[in-house]
């Protein structure tokens, strides 16, 4: 019995992802790095000093790696066996956060324990994946089976998101939301993940261009507009498999469109908004017409695709001037390149581009970054961790970074897709759709892409909690993916 | 199976979404990173503090190495906000000598952004500028008593002599014109106001070095930028060397007190001004220091107008001083030779009357002169306008061209800013003033003789006497003569000879020597020293007649000519010839015997005769 355990454990290192570890170890290096450059002060703080940040993060990554061990020595089975008590286990926790946490600049979310303090939101993330694994590994699960499986898989989700939402730590709770990418993965519908796509889209252009006037209305909406008849074209042109529908759309739209031209050309006031409801009117009602007589059930699809579009349209500023709160819009505002901001909202990501910014193609080298060492950029070594690589190392470091973290994502897609279980290729999904949503927001709110969304880079940002919290996701992956020759069943 | 294995092409999807994503962050770098240097300067402004060194403002020395002007520690009540802690107000006030509500008002002004761009509660700020050498002792023994509190040393312009301050001139703040106007200056610099510390600026300021500093996000001083190599030493200003005789200068100011007008002494081997006096005037110390604004208010607001600077801006009728130049043009025009004679029954009679006083006629020019008669140089000015064969616009196009190359009618050049050109008329000139009405030597007459439309400066008047002098020649005036390190600007040490020959020249001379041995200027003679001098009495629309002299001494190897003009003190033999004549002593004897005619031109006032009037 012991010694079968051993031999286990042997053959656990000998199929272990070995790729994904060296990609771990080279951006936990690469972080650790970077912390140490980010807390360096010129009074020259000893590099193991745990009473800086680079001495306590190297406490961390130490205890990580014997986390991780641990995870590789532990038997896969528990992690299926045990996937709803840990769940259930952290959720508990999660309550309790919202009562015992102190208030720390208005967050409650975090439990400290003397000196340590630990944060129960990063460790929800391995606890939801492996729910969320198990759930899809239950017997004959599909997800497109009943609707009530969507319900179980989105209750699933929801109860973290909610939880750290009471906490105030909307960052960590929108992290959640990108497990879309496993429900689509496991068969929820692409046309989702486009609604998606097109609402932030349409959202974007809709806040953004509001000068000048084109035929009457905000050039951003006039674009949304065009977006949709576009949209509407082609979805008919897809789904149609004789063309004739589609194209008599497209020539109607590009027709009409020519004639509103002219007209608003020749210096006649072409009301923008009427022209768009009735052109998009007209279409609707002949595809209804088509779809009835030729019954073609995906018109049906784009219809309501289309006219939730207008509505969305509509709703956009309403929401955007009535809903939101002044500071998101601003954040909003500031993230679309709208308003800067430099003294609030636009501070500190105006900050970040300078520091980056700065290093041109190959950084001002290691300790030399003035911008993060002179304590400009707020955070430089939490969310903001990745300015100190973009001055200190330049382009080529913050590029190289990029590829790295892309390897490993990618390397992961291709962990997930040789699972021979839907618990270890959900599992996996998870833990791809985290680093995912990670990497994108972070890095885009530092280099000015996104809004800012107080959320850590992986492996780099300071902080145990976030730090083992990665780990525990990745090698308890590692730990399934060592296994699935074992697996017979 | 098939379903499933089109599930499964869904990795594509997503790994081509995050590749994607991956390649637009990419791209965003490198146009951050690489295609736009506006975010390295920005993070150069960020983080250094290039902290500005100042040169020491070179000093200034008097053609005897007399040192005139130098630099003194100035001192400045700093503190650094955030370290100031609760404090006694008032006992500050009482170190300082000024009441809360001041102490207040300059707290404001330095909290105020507009005024005070630079502030931070971290860094070092200016509370109050030049505290006197008292309040710096009391401050600095109580200053315990004020945390936050220091004392910023720098350096101010100090004088030896209270003298000379339109030469030397001060300095003060530079305003935001200048900053515009020179790179070289930021906002808080200073710069030269008036006289040399003005023209020489860029001599004396030397050069701002530089030391580059790491400042964090607070604004708090990390320490040196790599340790220093990039950091720039200052150049100290170059000292300046007068050509001033400041005891001269001081000397001429005490004949001038209470009198309006000016004295101008030059070298005539070498153009040096040697004193330039004007009067009223001020002390030089009191535009430094905390008062300068006010005192600078005080001058600007006084009606004798001290800042003006009189022999340099004066434009003044020559007077009789200009009858030299008159003889001059008709010998070299050839409408007259040192025999000529012209009658004078007490004045020019030609259908037009100017008048003139007791001397014999007929007349020759060296007598003219002599006697400073004025019906000689009509009658010669007449013959000239008028000659057979010429037009009069021709000839007194010929007259003003002479009399611009003796330095008439246009700014001479001379090395101090605001010189004002005077005033020689032309023939277009009198066109118009005539409305196209034919003019002769007799509509215009009188500027042969130094009135009616001619004005000159004093500098020019004894630049006349220079060039007379050395007998046909001058170098441009100026007031410095070395500059340290390097050499006076080329156009002060280049002969400019009027086309008049020498011998004229000599003439004019002995007709000055003449007046001085039994003619207008007697009171110049000095024992031992051979003096030339012609006097000037020039009618004005301000009251009595200005009183001018001119003169230059020893009469063959002349070591100064002088231009003296007083402001309404009558006769030129009253009060330009017996001044004059005693700056001529003072520098050419090092002492003056005098001291009857010296004590009556101390004491005198002519400030009461001569009213309040605008320039």
């Amino acid at each position: 019995m012991e010694s079968n355990r051993i031999d286990a454990n042997v053959s656990v290192f000998r199929s272990l992802d070995w790729v994904t570890i060296i990609l771990y170890v080279l951006l936990v290096s690469a972080g650790a790095v970077s912390i140490y450059a980010a807390s360096y002060d010129f009074d020259n703080a000893s590099m193991f000093d745990f009473q800086e940040f680079s001495g306590k993060q190297f406490l961390w990554i130490g205890l990580s790696l014997v986390i991780g061990f641990v995870i590789l020595l532990l038997d896969y089975r528990m992690y299926e066996a045990y996937a709803y008590p840990i769940y259930g286990f952290v959720v508990l926790v999660l309550i309790a956060t919202i009562f015992l946490a102190p208030d720390i600049k208005g967050s409650r979310s975090w439990l400290v324990f003397g000196p340590v303090s630990l944060q129960p939101a990063e460790f929800g993330k391995f606890a939801t994946a492996l729910a969320l694994a198990k759930l899809f590994d239950s017997y004959n699960f599909t997800l497109n089976a009943k609707i009530s499986n969507y319900f179980r898989a989105l209750i699933l989700i929801f109860l973290p998101i909610c939880l750290i939402l009471l906490q105030k730590e909307t960052g960590s709770a929108l992290v959640y939301t990108s497990l879309v990418f496993v429900l689509y993965r496991e068969g929820m519908s692409g046309l989702v993940l486009f609604s998606v796509f097109c609402a932030v889209l349409y959202f974007v252009v809709a806040v953004k261009f509001v000068d000048p006037l084109v035929i009457g209305m905000p050039v951003g909406e006039f674009s949304v507009f065009v977006l949709i008849m576009v949209i509407f074209s082609a979805m008919l042109l897809f789904y149609c498999k004789d063309f004739i529908i589609g194209r008599n759309v497209t020539i109607g739209f590009i027709f009409s469109a020519i004639v509103v031209g002219i007209l608003s050309s020749c210096g006649v006031e072409v009301n923008g908004l009427a022209y768009f409801i009735s052109i998009l009117v007209l279409a609707v009602a002949y595809t209804l017409i088509a779809m009835f007589r030729h019954r073609i059930q995906k018109f049906l699809i784009t219809v309501s695709f289309v006219a939730v579009s207008v509505l969305f349209l509509f709703s956009v500023n309403y929401v955007f001037g009535n809903v939101l709160e002044p500071h998101q819009q601003l954040r909003i505002k500031v993230a679309l390149g709208i308003e800067e901001d430099l003294r609030g909202a636009g501070y500190n990501v105006n900050q970040s581009k300078i520091a980056i910014g700065s290093g041109g193609l190959t950084g001002k080298g290691f300790l030399n970054g003035t911008q993060t060492k002179l304590k400009y950029v707020p955070e430089q070594h939490t969310d903001f961790i990745f300015c100190t690589i973009g001055e200190e190392e330049g382009f080529v470091g913050s590029a190289t970074v990029l590829v790295l973290f892309l390897g490993l994502i990618l390397r992961l897609i291709y962990v997930a897709e040789r699972q021979r279980t839907p618990f270890g290729r959900v599992y996996a999904y998870c833990v791809v759709s985290f680093l995912i949503f990670h990497l994108c927001i972070n890095i885009g709110m530092v280099i000015g892409l996104c809004p800012v969304i107080g959320i850590p880079l992986p492996f780099f940002s300071y902080g145990g909690s976030a730090l083992w919290g990665f780990t525990i996701l990745l090698f308890i992956l590692l730990r399934i993916d060592a296994s699935r020759k074992e697996r017979r069943d | 199976m098939s379903k499933d294995y089109n599930l499964a092409k869904r990795k594509y999807v997503i790994a081509g979404f995050i590749s994607l994503i991956v390649v637009i962050y990419i791209f965003r770098l490198f146009t951050l990173q690489v295609g736009d240097d506006k975010y390295k300067e920005n993070a150069e402004s960020n983080a250094f503090l290039r902290r500005v060194i100042y040169p020491a403002r070179g000093l200034v020395y008097d053609r005897n190495d007399r040192l005139v002007v130098f630099n003194q520690p100035a001192y400045d009540v700093m503190l650094i906000p955030k370290d100031v802690g609760d404090f006694d107000t008032l006992a500050l006030c009482d170190v300082l000598g000024i009441t809360k509500q001041q102490l207040i008002e300059k707290w404001m002004e330095m909290r105020n952004p507009r005024k005070n761009p630079g502030y931070s509660a971290y860094t070092p700020q200016k509370l109050i500028s030049h505290l006197s050498q008292e309040d710096y002792g009391r401050l600095q023994e109580k200053l315990y008593l004020f945390p936050g509190f220091f004392i910023q040393t720098r350096t101010v312009r100090q004088y030896n002599y209270n003298a000379a301050s339109n030469i030397l001139g001060n300095i003060r703040e530079v305003s935001a014109a200048d900053v515009e106007r020179d790179r070289y200056y930021r906002s808080g610099d200073y710069t030269g106001d008036l006289g040399v510390e003005k023209s020489y600026e860029t001599h004396l300021r030397g050069v701002k070095g530089v030391e580059i500093l790491m400042k964090d996000a607070y604004g708090r001083i990390k320490g040196k930028y790599d340790n220093g190599i990039h950091d720039v030493a200052p150049i100290s200003g170059r000292n300046l060397t007068l050509s001033i005789d400041i005891e001269l200068q001081e000397y001429g100011e005490r004949l001038m007190a209470n009198k309006i007008g000016a004295i101008v002494a030059i070298e005539p081997a070498t153009g040096e001004i040697l004193a330039l006096v004007t009067a009223p005037n001020y002390d030089p110390s009191i535009l430094v220091g905390k008062d300068r604004g006010k005192n600078y208010a005080m001058l600007v607001r006084d009606p004798y107008k001290p800042l003006y600077d009189r022999a340099l801006q004066g434009a003044y009728p020559p007077g009789s001083t200009f009858k030299p130049t008159q003889g001059l043009i008709f010998l070299q025009e050839g409408i007259i030779t040192t025999s000529t004679q012209y009658p004078c029954y007490h004045g020019y009679i030609n259908r037009i009357r100017v008048g003139c006083h007791g001397h014999g006629s007929p007349i020759a020019l060296k007598p003219a002169l002599q006697t400073s008669c004025n019906a000689y140089f009509c009658w010669g000015f007449k013959n000239m306008i008028d000659k057979r064969g010429t037009k009069p616009s021709g000839q007194l196009t010929k007259w003003k061209d002479y009399l611009v190359e003796m330095g008439y009618g246009y700014r001479l050049g001379v090395d101090l800013p605001s010189e004002s050109r005077g005033f020689i008329p032309n023939a277009d000139f009198y066109s118009k003033s005539f409305r196209g009405a034919n003019w002769s030597g007799n509509s215009v007459i009188s500027v042969s003789i130094g009135q009616g439309e001619v004005l000159a400066t004093p500098l020019q008047i004894a630049n006349l006497c220079a060039t007379i002098a050395n007998r046909g020649y001058f170098f441009t005036p100026h007031v410095v003569k070395h500059i340290a390190d390097t050499v006076i600007d080329s156009k002060f040490t280049e002969k400019h000879a009027p086309h008049i020959k020498r011998q004229y020249y000599e003439d004019v001379a002995e007709g000055m020597r003449m007046a001085v041995l039994g003619g207008t200027c007697r009171t110049a003679a000095l024992p031992g020293i051979e003096v030339a001098g012609k006097t000037g009495t020039a009618q004005n629309p301000h009251g009595k007649d200005h009183s001018a002299f001119m003169g230059f001494a020893p009469y063959d190897k002349p070591k100064i000519a002088i231009a003296v003009y007083v402001e309404n003190a009558g006769f030129g033999a009253t009060y330009g010839v017996p001044i004059g004549s005693l700056m001529m002593e003072k520098y050419l004897t090092g002492k003056v015997e005098r001291t009857a005619l010296e004590e009556r031109m101390l004491n005198s006032n002519t400030i009461i005769s001569s009213g309040v009037k605008s320039h």
